[in-house]
């Protein structure tokens, strides 16, 4: 696993494309803490790539990185072929990198539907103005346009019938499914998945990881996840970053990494001399 | 009864999102507008007018204003009150400085003014949240009604510091000024309410109103969906004033014709159209009716009762019916914490089903 810059195919006989984010020699301190320390890898164009570790391990200080959240004190974020500036999260947003939370962040006021519209407000036009017209100045029809994008996102992730309902009232896990869809539904070139079976059951993580999979095959999302269930991890994950104590300690394929020593000694501890 | 969705198909998104999903409840909806429009302005008033009906519907344009900012995009304002004397000395100074424009125009400039005035006080909102920011807001409070009674250029240099209406037409027809109709102020305040409802359903039910909601809920995770929070908070800011310079430029030039900022425009309306709010519901148009109604018709019913029935002297059924307002006001919130619009919601499913429960 060297050469891959053209790409390479996976162990399911899929075609990986080129490069599209490059993390070059990140590291990132809160005062005295060093959270990551030098780390870089790259995402390939319909990958699912996977970033594991212990807890504390700064994966989703990592995470946060990529999604503009934290700027990296030192090292270079490249996304399409571009070095990514100082930016906003919002800004980052525009870009098409959508993300989910490790504890669920969606919005409770309002229902399912309004959640998912609003993962679509990256691609909706009218201000306030057009807005205060709605049925003279297109806001009704924009609306309902991207209302159509976003019931083929309910259809697919099978929500149909919460549609209505207001997500405060929802089980964790139907949560984390609407959380899923809201960042699908902008479309993204890049999406972020922060522990999406955290606290789920084995039916629920069976259903999540089919989702998963089928978002990476049908829209040909590339999925950036963090995940402790390491059964889940080595078989939904093409390619594999593991860190520890913030530094990366392998990088790899499911296979490579599982008999990468330093990985085995980081997960099972190692008797100090 | 007709309150069924049952058979009501909707073939379209646009029909699935409209305001008033259920057909009964729509009817009902044109209905009140053909009372409110045609029959009302018949038999209109002037104790209806001036008691009821006028302050009801600018109190109600006020508490839309502020139901956008505390209810829908979660930014807590004490400065109801000031802002409200924005509309009313703006909308004054454009009347004596350009008198051959029409009202209905002064009032939307007034309005314009008080969006100006309303995102500068907004922009502590970007780094300040909740109580603080209420304080912050609060500050914007005292310190308009300074500024009016202090530069005398604002009341044009009056003696007697007030702000005097001058008479002003509409289709020949007096809107303001003391040979005012009651149905002439009463259609002009409908009028401009329809048009700020209808704007305020607009904006909440659209884009701007999930990003005004998505600030509220969890602004980090709206921030990261991309939403910009500058220009969501200032937006926020900026329709609200919007809607409460309007509230305020009627409350000085339709309803009490004379002003005096410290007492017409003072701490005590922005605790108003607060409670106004909060007991109507937080985050709903109906809400905001329902709460304008409420604390509106509530003293005028109590004191009806109280003299008119009872019979009781006024001074003590004046004292009487503020400790009734305000042990009302408290129950309620216990009862209901999410006012009036859930208590509606709540009848609403019910009769879906009634009188079949199951």
């Amino acid at each position: 696993m060297n050469d891959m810059s053209d790409g390479y195919v996976t162990a399911d006989g899929r075609q990986i494309g080129g490069v599209i984010m490059e993390m070059k020699n990140i590291t990132l301190r809160f005062g005295g803490v060093v959270a990551i320390k030098d780390i870089s890898f790259d995402i390939r164009e319909g990958e699912i790539r996977a970033i594991i570790g212990p807890n504390g391990a700064g994966k989703s200080s990592m995470l946060n990185v990529i999604s503009g959240f934290y700027i990296p004190t030192e090292g270079e974020v490249w996304f399409h072929g571009y070095k990514r500036g100082p930016m906003r999260p919002y800004q980052v947003a525009r870009l098409g990198i959508a993300r989910t939370f490790q504890n669920i962040a969606l919005f409770d006021g309002m229902s399912v539907l309004d959640n998912i519209m609003t993962g679509r407000l990256t691609h909706m036009k009218s201000g306030l103005l057009a807005q205060a017209g709605w049925w003279w100045t297109g806001a009704a029809k924009e609306e309902d346009e991207h209302r159509e994008k976003v019931e083929k996102i309910i259809d697919f992730l099978e929500i149909q019938n919460i549609r209505k309902t207001p997500v405060g009232r929802l089980p964790y896990g139907l949560k984390k499914r609407v959380e899923l869809a809201r960042a699908l539904a902008a479309e993204p070139k890049l999406l972020l998945l922060d522990e999406p079976m955290a606290g789920m059951n084995v039916e629920e993580k069976e259903d999540m990881s089919r989702f998963i999979l089928d978002v990476n095959d049908e829209f040909g999302t590339t999925i950036v996840l963090i995940e402790h269930d390491m059964g889940v991890v080595m078989d939904l994950s093409d390619r594999v970053v593991v860190m520890d104590y913030g530094k990366k300690i392998g990088d790899g394929t499911p296979d490579e990494v599982r008999n990468n020593q330093d990985v085995i000694d980081a997960y099972l501890g190692v008797a100090h001399d | 009864m007709f309150y069924r969705e049952a058979g009501d198909f909707k073939t379209s998104y646009r029909e699935d999102s409209q305001t008033f999903p259920i057909k009964f409840d729509r009817l009902r909806y044109y209905v009140v507008l053909a009372i409110a429009f045609g029959i009302v302005p018949l038999f209109i008033n002037d104790y209806w007018a001036n008691a009821v009906a006028v302050p009801f519907l600018i109190y109600a344009i006020a508490a839309i204003g502020l139901n956008i900012l505390v209810g829908y995009a979660g930014q807590v304002s004490l400065g109801t009150g000031g802002f409200m004397a924005v509309g009313a000395y703006a909308v004054y100074k454009l009347m004596t400085a350009f008198p051959e424009v029409s009202i209905f125009i002064h009032v939307i400039l007034a309005g314009g003014i008080t969006a100006a005035v309303g995102v500068l006080f907004g922009l502590p909102s970007l780094r300040i949240k909740g109580f603080y920011l209420a304080v912050a807001t609060l500050a914007a409070q005292f310190f308009l009604v300074w500024l009016f009674n202090k530069v005398p250029w604002f009341y044009n240099y009056s003696a007697s510091g007030q702000i005097n209406a001058p008479e002003r037409t509409m289709f020949g027809v007096f809107v303001t000024g003391a040979q005012t109709s009651a149905m002439a102020k009463y259609m002009f305040c409908l009028v401009m309410l329809t048009i700020v409802a209808l704007i305020a359903r607009n904006l909440t039910r659209g884009t701007v109103g999930r990003k005004w909601m998505a600030i509220r809920d969890m602004d980090i995770a709206a921030e990261i969906i991309g939403v910009n929070p500058l220009t969501t908070k200032l937006s926020a800011f900026a329709v609200s004033s919007f809607f409460i310079g309007i509230a305020g430029a009627l409350f000085f030039a339709v309803y009490l014709g004379a002003a005096e900022v410290g007492e017409a425009f003072g701490i005590q309306k922005s605790f108003l159209i607060l409670f106004m709010v909060i007991i109507g519901g937080l985050g709903s148009i109906f809400g905001s009716f329902a709460g304008a109604a409420f604390l509106v018709l509530l003293p005028v019913f109590l004191k009806n009762v109280l003299v008119g029935t009872l019979g009781w002297p006024t001074d003590l059924a004046a004292h009487i019916e503020l400790m009734i307002v305000g042990g009302l006001i408290v129950t309620f919130l216990i009862a209901e914490p999410h006012g009036l619009a859930q208590l509606w919601r709540v009848a609403k499913e019910k009769l879906r089903l009634w009188p079949f429960p199951h």
